[in-house]
């Protein structure tokens, strides 16, 4: 359906997006992650035809965006990251300029009007100035604005950016309604949303894709291992012999204690082999009280960040095969990080 | 192209601008009618117009200068772009929105000589092709306005230099007597274009080295024709200045000339400069 092939943006001499390449297939909604200026805006714009890339191409439904940009762009209705309205308009007004800019008219017209501003909700704000309307407001005109013409592809950036909480539900409601009928994809850098809304999902770090894969399957790849977190009720003694026991089970053992006289043990582990049972029952052998057997699996969240720090993308040279391997490796640092501090507070979401 | 024309012209109305712009018109070339025809009681409507010709100093400005630095501001080019339109097709849009905007007050000014040939015999031919002379000198400053406003993203910026241009264009054939019409006043006049062009290359695609090629060239074709045609080079200067002033091509029309090579030059400079505001809009997609 969208076919992005060695996609290249330099600017001056600063290279927004170094070679993404990846295809799009119809009936999906997919999420676009990535830190803020990973070139996730960049690559979304050139896809749509508004900004032109420095080498490669984008062909919609067998239409390339340069040689064929007017029948490219009938397949796509898209959300820039600032919902482009004039102020000066009502949204009815607004929507019937971009309505007839897509080629609508007439019965028609008026139709689809109707129907995107039932979907969206604005049709009580309908004869409002656009300028007077709350920014949740203005973000759904933008969104009506898309799907008027009932284009096949829907390109979101950024649309929950800036709404309270209860505007990014109805939102992403909406968006996951649009996927019934439409191929969505949806760029974001929050990861809840990518993972409540959508199916697939590419990860963009630096210019790159570092992933590029099902949400589940994306899951099943990074976190093969997990780690098993014990509180223990006994002393730095007690604690060290069973841990020694404890070790044969697991990948790695670590062994903590806390101020408040309990100790902790972590055990690291491959999720394939469950170890709990056993932990357990030695746990029982030894007599310590067990306050607390709290298993760590990794989220979409550690994926993220062990896939776009820094370290994973330090080594440019090599392809992107092996920047994902790096990355995979890297997940261990990012682990371990993560267990020097009691409460893990998510950095993203 | 006509869902473009339809939304500018709505912002035109719906902001006042355009109404404010029609209003001031009128009452320009009311003022002007009034003093002239009915207070000198001379009855040639088209003198009256011709005076009113500096108008468009400040009326160009008005009305071009958010046109599409505004869209840009306001990142609403965005919208266009990804809307399955041809750029030549929304500036062309926009373009004939400023048209008629333009029209509207000139279509109520037609009636006046309709008026004035109650009291007195006019000569209604000549009044209407001196219209006819104003409608095209104001679209083709209103052409190059509508460029000046796509090579930025101000309006204030925009305002000022299409000012700055209106004034230049405006006061050519007074500048053009400025300079000796001697070979060397030539030749010195034209050096100053060439270094003026090579700076303007420069800037537009911010590269030196281009910049002063395209000065040099320029430069050394000038000083080559200053020693082959010495004696023809007198004055030509002034000569380009005069060919190219637009207001000294409208006057003509007011002393009762309908001038075809100004309809053709008219027609050349809206032609040109749409064509150049076509690629300062394409070339915003690829800087």
């Amino acid at each position: 359906m969208i076919e992005v092939k060695d996609l290249v943006k330099s600017y001056g001499g600063h290279k927004a997006v170094r070679g993404i390449s990846f295809t799009v297939e119809s009936g999906k909604i997919y999420g676009f992650l990535g830190p803020n200026g990973a070139g996730k805006s960049t690559t979304m714009n050139i896809i749509c035809g508004t900004l032109a890339s420095t080498s490669g191409s984008v062909t919609i439904n067998g239409h390339d965006i340069y040689a064929e940009p007017i029948e490219a762009k009938k397949c796509i209705g898209y959300l820039p990251e600032i919902p482009p309205l004039y102020t000066d308009m009502t949204p009815a007004e607004y929507l019937d300029f971009v309505g007839r800019a897509k080629g609508l008219r007439g019965a028609e017209l008026a139709e689809q009007i109707e129907e995107v501003m039932e979907l969206t909700d604005i049709a009580n704000v309908r004869s409002r100035l656009i300028k007077n309307l709350s920014k949740g407001y203005k973000q759904r005109v933008g969104i009506a604005q898309a799907m008027l013409g009932d284009p096949e592809i829907i390109i979101l950036d950024e649309p929950t950016v800036g709404l309270d909480p209860i505007q990014i539900i109805e939102i992403r409601e909406l968006i996951r309604s649009l996927g019934k009928k439409h191929t969505v994809i949806l760029s974001s850098h929050i990861l809840t949303e990518i993972s409540e809304v959508c199916d697939h999902v590419i990860i963009i770090s630096h210019g790159k894709i570092v992933a590029n894969d099902k949400l589940s399957d994306l899951e099943e790849k990074y976190t093969s291992d997990g780690v098993l977190e014990l509180q223990l009720k006994c002393s730095a003694k007690e604690m060290e012999t069973l841990a020694e026991s404890l070790a044969k089970l697991a990948e790695d053992c670590e062994t903590f204690v806390e101020k408040d006289g309990t100790c902790r043990i972590m055990l690291k582990y491959l999720r394939a082999n469950d170890i709990r049972s056993a932990v357990y029952s030695q746990v029982c052998k030894s007599g310590i009280t067990m306050l607390a057997m709290i298993p760590h699996e990794k989220t979409l969240e550690d994926i993220f960040l062990s896939l776009t720090s820094d370290d994973a993308v330090a080594d440019e040279t090599v392809d992107e095969k092996n920047d994902v391997a790096d990355a995979a490796s890297a997940d261990e640092d990012t682990d371990s990080n993560k267990d020097d501090g009691d409460d893990y507070k998510p950095l993203f979401g | 192209m006509s869902s473009v024309y339809r939304k500018e012209l709505r912002s035109y109305f719906c902001n006042m601008q355009g109404a404010v712009f029609a209003g001031f018109l009128l009452l320009i070339t009311g003022i002007m009618s009034s003093l002239y025809n009915f207070k000198g009681l001379y009855p040639s409507f088209e003198s009256s117009l011709a005076e009113t010709g500096f108008i468009f100093l400040l009326i160009v400005p008005v009305l071009t200068m958010k046109i599409l630095a505004e869209e840009r501001h306001q990142r609403t080019d965005q919208l266009l772009y990804s809307l399955p339109l041809k750029v030549s097709a929304v500036v062309l849009g926009k373009y004939l929105a400023l048209l008629t905007v333009f029209l509207v007050p000139v279509a109520i000014m037609s009636f006046y000589p309709l008026i004035l040939s109650m009291y007195g015999e006019v000569s209604l031919v000549s009044a209407y092709s001196t219209i006819v002379g104003f409608v095209l000198m104001g679209g083709a400053l209103l052409a190059i306005g509508m460029f000046i406003s796509s090579v930025t993203e101000s309006q204030v910026i925009a305002a000022v230099l299409t000012f700055g241009s209106m004034l230049a264009i405006y006061l050519m054939s007074a500048i053009s007597n400025l300079i000796p019409a001697t070979a060397q006043g030539t030749l010195g006049a034209f050096s100053v274009c060439c270094v003026l062009a090579g700076l303007i290359v420069w800037v537009m695609t911010k590269d030196v080295w281009v910049g002063a090629t395209a000065g040099i060239v320029l430069e050394a074709i000038t000083v080559f024709c200053y020693f082959n045609f010495t004696e023809s080079f007198a004055g030509l200067f002034a000569k380009v200045l005069d060919k190219l002033s637009v207001f000294d091509r409208f006057y003509l029309f007011a002393t009762g000339m309908f001038d075809l090579s100004a309809v053709v030059y008219y027609l050349s400079v809206i032609v040109f400069c749409l064509f150049l505001c076509v690629q300062s809009v394409e070339k915003k997609r690829y800087s």
